[in-house]
């Protein structure tokens, strides 16, 4: 007989609860093949979210056991605790139904933190050329990786205590802006980065850098925005 | 927290660095030394340079406190930004009044 494991998933709303399944064994399956189990074989009511199962999209972002992963290239032999797995919502979210959050928070965020490119030349403009040996372009690219997939905002601490912060993926991705050479709102962003809310909120706990399935460093690019903030404040630059 | 109370609290904690080393010192030369509380007041009492040591190094802690209250309320209180702001004043007020008297009893003549 096929052994099975014990599933716990999130059914309902903000007031919603764990519900247990039973889920067959596999030798090779990924938390998401069992979400979707369920709602195939189970419950075809149960929402959740998952576009490209490769790693890529960012979509099928949950908590398994405690912590937020991508569920798509998680395996339940790594992540099963005494054959058992309990998969929520991410955190830090207002929850939809079951296992799918309300990310507009988190992308509203990005926007606040001018995470838009600006360009500064028209399309009848030559290609700008940019060196990928240059230090801004080497500093954005360790930031230029994020799927969007709201682990880094689920983990943070500081999300979770202070509704206006940023988070640490907007930031990340400012910070990817800032490095931009070709991009023409820097005063801005630096402006938004820098108010209540921004990169000074961070307490540098590093969960994000943690989690990140991208193994991205938010910490560090917001690091990188407190220094630029600073400087720009001391000359001047930014409005109080 | 903004750019410019982020740099306040950074300032004022790289200030206090030298002047906390000072006054951890002070104390282990007092008590090593066996220094009355007359001894004391006799070298303080009078001193522009100790008036302005901790002058400044209350300033410096008032505001620095402050900032991290600041913060805590913001986070771990369901307060208002602008009452944790309110609240946050008071106690920097509150610390600097308390300091200032603490070094007018020991510098004044």
């Amino acid at each position: 007989m096929q052994s099975e494991m014990s599933v716990s998933l999130w059914r309902g709303g903000e007031d919603g609860a764990y519900v247990t399944y039973k889920v067959p064994e596999r030798a090779n399956q990924t938390v998401l093949d069992v979400v979707t189990w369920i709602q195939r074989n189970v419950d075809s009511t149960l929402s959740y979210r998952f576009a490209c199962r490769v790693g890529m999209c960012g979509s099928c972002a949950m908590v398994v056991n405690g912590r937020p992963r991508w569920t798509c290239r998680t395996h339940v032999s790594k992540v099963a605790k005494n054959g058992a797995l309990q998969i929520g919502p991410l955190q830090n979210m207002p929850i939809i139904k079951d296992l799918a959050t309300d990310m507009k928070p988190f992308f509203e965020k990005w926007q606040s933190a001018k995470g838009v490119f600006e360009p500064s030349k028209t399309r009848h403009d030559p290609i700008e050329e940019i060196r990928p040996d240059t230090p801004e372009r080497v500093a954005a690219d360790a930031a230029v990786e994020c799927i969007n997939c709201g682990v880094c905002y689920s983990a943070c601490d500081t999300v979770r205590w202070n509704g206006d912060y940023m988070g640490p993926a907007a930031l990340n991705r400012a910070w990817s802006l800032v490095n931009d050479v070709r991009d023409s709102g820097q005063a801005e962003r630096l402006q938004a980065v820098a108010s209540g809310g921004g990169c000074h909120s961070c307490h540098s706990h590093q969960t994000c850098q943690q989690f990140c399935p991208q193994s991205l460093n938010p910490t560090a690019a917001i690091a990188g925005l407190k220094r630029r903030t600073v400087q720009a404040y001391l000359k001047g630059d930014l409005k109080k | 927290m903004n750019v410019r109370l982020y740099l306040w609290q950074r300032m004022t904690a790289a200030a206090m660095v030298p002047l906390l080393i000072v006054h951890l010192a002070v104390i282990f030369y007092a008590t090593r030394q066996d220094l009355t509380a007359a001894d004391i007041l006799s070298r303080t009492r009078g001193s522009v340079a100790w008036a302005l040591f901790y002058g400044v190094f209350v300033a410096a802690a008032a505001i620095h406190a402050s900032i991290g209250v600041r913060n805590i309320l913001v986070e771990w209180t369901p307060m208002r930004h602008r009452t944790a702001e309110i609240a946050s004043i008071g106690f920097a007020i509150l610390l600097g009044v308390l300091g200032l008297r603490a070094i007018a009893a020991v510098v004044l003549p």
